[in-house]
């Protein structure tokens, strides 16, 4: 579906995307996970066929963005990060209006608004005006937006960003049931549990490169402990700084990441390692033992975490 | 069924028919009653009750043999281009930045020159639907000495409404905030509408003064929309301002999908 090689992307003389490798297969589901400004945006832009690319190959469905643009935009759907939907349309307008673009017949378009405001569970708000919905509404409505003409792949650049929790597992659930129904996704995060529940695949991406590939589960497993125990103490333990509090407990653990708050403590068992630190005479005043995540991944392979 | 792409840019644009029709299906009470009700004003206030004062010599009034029937076409002109400037504005505003609707109609099959095809489509339809109200108002006050000039300043309007239409929706294309409107409207529009010979002859203007009302595209419009109501149609000078207005449309044309690409194709 996707096929990317030596992929880049400049903005005059900076370089959103530097080169890199992408294969998405029919059916899959993949992500790009990556901090603000990893070139998640710019690749998706680019695989949307509305940004040209600036070196490398990209084909898309098999066709070049640079030639066949229009065919390919006619092909997938797009859910941007930001909103780009009519406020002062009703909410079944704004499906009604958008299928037309791809040229798709009124009543076929019609019949196909009422399907999907249906799936997004937005019927009982067809006729209200976007502008009285919820942000998770909004997105709702943009994610049915973007399926109108049945896209043979679908592009979600951060579905989930700006959302309160119980709106983001609304989302997560439609997208997983599209999934689900073998739609190809391919989708941008930077929360690592968005991309852990709906990738099959994924690559993380760091500085407009790509640092890992893999399923998030052999990511974990390649690239961090089976779990982590976080050690939280009072501002600054009998004058100790972070760094003397890890040097202290670095053989208890195969890697201790030092925070600005807390110090992770990457090891098989987190309740044992927890118990070793008391042992020692250490008093946290906050610990928590829990399993690995690509969180843990990124901070591994970049030395940052994801979101600051 | 997937989506295609359009065969050709006026097919593309033509998709988008039905985006303009929603938009114009909420606001079009509004609109209606304006392009009635102004165009009534100011032809009862500036063309009856001022006309009223001015001793009309059709020899100083470039034909006309009332006040009336001299500012009449001025008006219809100036009311072409103040709907385009309502249309290519603050709604152009709002769609690249405010609700960024041209980034969703690109993410579509179709590309920066359709979208600015169908809404120049647009401008065109409402033009067409105001300056067809003005000229119905205007009719019952016998404005009119040529019934044939009247209905060829049709046509006229929508010419001149492109020939504004695309320079200025290129301009707003480009802006990065809608502040310079105000000053658009104060030191464009406003000074368009007072001295390109809608109100009085420009051969009252002396010098540099007359040659600048005769550089602006409103000046043209107004001057053949004027030989065409007043039944003195001058072949040539027809010709230029048909050509000048021609020039301008493409020129304009070129810059605003120009503009609006670079803003938006990154």
């Amino acid at each position: 579906m996707i096929l990317a090689s030596g992929l880049r992307k400049s903005f005059g003389s900076f370089e959103a995307v530097r080169g890199i490798d992408v294969d998405v297969r029919r059916g899959e589901s993949f992500g790009f996970l990556g901090p603000n400004g990893a070139g998640k945006s710019s690749t998706m832009r680019m695989v949307a066929a509305v940004s040209p690319v600036s070196g490398g190959t990209l084909r898309i469905l098999g066709l070049d963005p640079a030639t066949d643009g229009p065919e390919i935009r006619a092909r997938i759907g797009v859910c941007p990060q930001e909103d780009t939907l009519d406020t002062e349309l009703t909410v079944r307008d704004n499906l009604v209006v958008y299928g037309r673009y791809f040229g798709l017949p009124r009543a076929e378009v019609r019949e196909r608004a009422d399907e999907l405001l249906e799936f997004v569970q937005l019927t009982d708000k067809a006729g209200a005006k976007v502008e009285d919905l919820s942000g998770g509404m909004k997105r709702r409505l943009t994610i049915a937006r973007s399926l109108v003409n049945r896209p043979e792949l679908l592009l979600l650049d951060e579905p989930t960003t700006g959302l309160d929790p119980q709106a983001r597992h609304v989302v997560w659930d439609r997208l997983f049931r599209l999934k689900q129904q073998g739609v190809t996704l391919v989708l941008t995060t930077h929360y690592m549990d968005e991309a852990e529940q709906l990738t099959d695949r994924l690559v993380v991406m760091d500085k407009g490169l790509i640092v890992a590939e893999g399923s998030p589960l052999a990511l974990i497993a390649e690239h961090s402990t089976r779990e982590v125990a976080e050690l939280r103490f009072g501002v600054a333990e009998e004058g100790e700084s972070h760094e003397v509090l890890a040097r202290k407990v670095e053989d208890l653990a195969e890697r201790v990441e030092v925070l600005p708050d807390r110090l992770l403590l990457y090891t098989a068992d987190g309740e044992e390692t927890v118990a070793q630190v008391h042992e020692r005479g250490l008093t946290p005043v906050a610990t928590l033992v829990r399993r690995s995540t690509l969180e843990d991944v990124f901070l591994r392979l970049t030395g940052r975490t994801l979101v600051d | 069924m997937t989506g295609t792409a359009p065969t050709n840019p006026f097919a593309g644009a033509a998709r988008l028919t039905d985006y303009w029709a929603t938009v114009y299906r909420r606001t079009w009470k509004g609109s209606a009653v304006s392009s009635f009700v102004s165009p009534l004003f100011y032809v009862v206030a500036m063309g009856v009750l001022l006309g009223g004062f001015i001793d009309a010599d059709p020899d100083r009034l470039e034909g006309a043999t009332s006040y009336l029937a001299f500012i009449a076409p001025g008006l219809l002109a100036s009311q072409a281009m103040t709907t385009v400037f309502g249309e290519t504005t603050y709604p152009v505003m709002s769609m690249v930045k405010w609700q960024r609707t041209y980034y969703s109609m690109t993410a579509s099959p179709l590309s920066v020159g359709e979208v600015i095809l169908s809404q120049l489509g647009f401008v065109v339809v409402r033009v067409a639907m105001s300056c067809g109200v003005f000229l119905l108002v205007m009719a019952p006050f016998g404005v009119f000495t040529s019934w044939t000039g009247a209905l060829a300043a049709f046509p006229v309007q929508l010419l001149l409404a492109l020939a504004f239409a695309t320079p200025v929706l290129g301009l707003s294309a480009g802006l990065k905030d809608e502040s310079p409107f105000a000053l658009i409207y104060r030191l464009g529009l406003i000074p368009l509408f007072l001295f390109s010979g809608a109100f009085f002859p420009v051969a009252n203007l002396d010098g540099w003064m007359q040659v600048l009302a005769k550089a602006t595209p409103l000046w043209h419009g107004v001057d053949l929309t004027r030989m065409l109501t007043l039944g003195r149609l001058d072949w040539s000078m027809a010709a230029v301002h048909v050509l000048y207005l021609v020039a301008l449309a493409a020129l304009g044309w070129c810059w605003a999908v120009r503009r609006l690409t670079r803003r938006m194709v990154l």
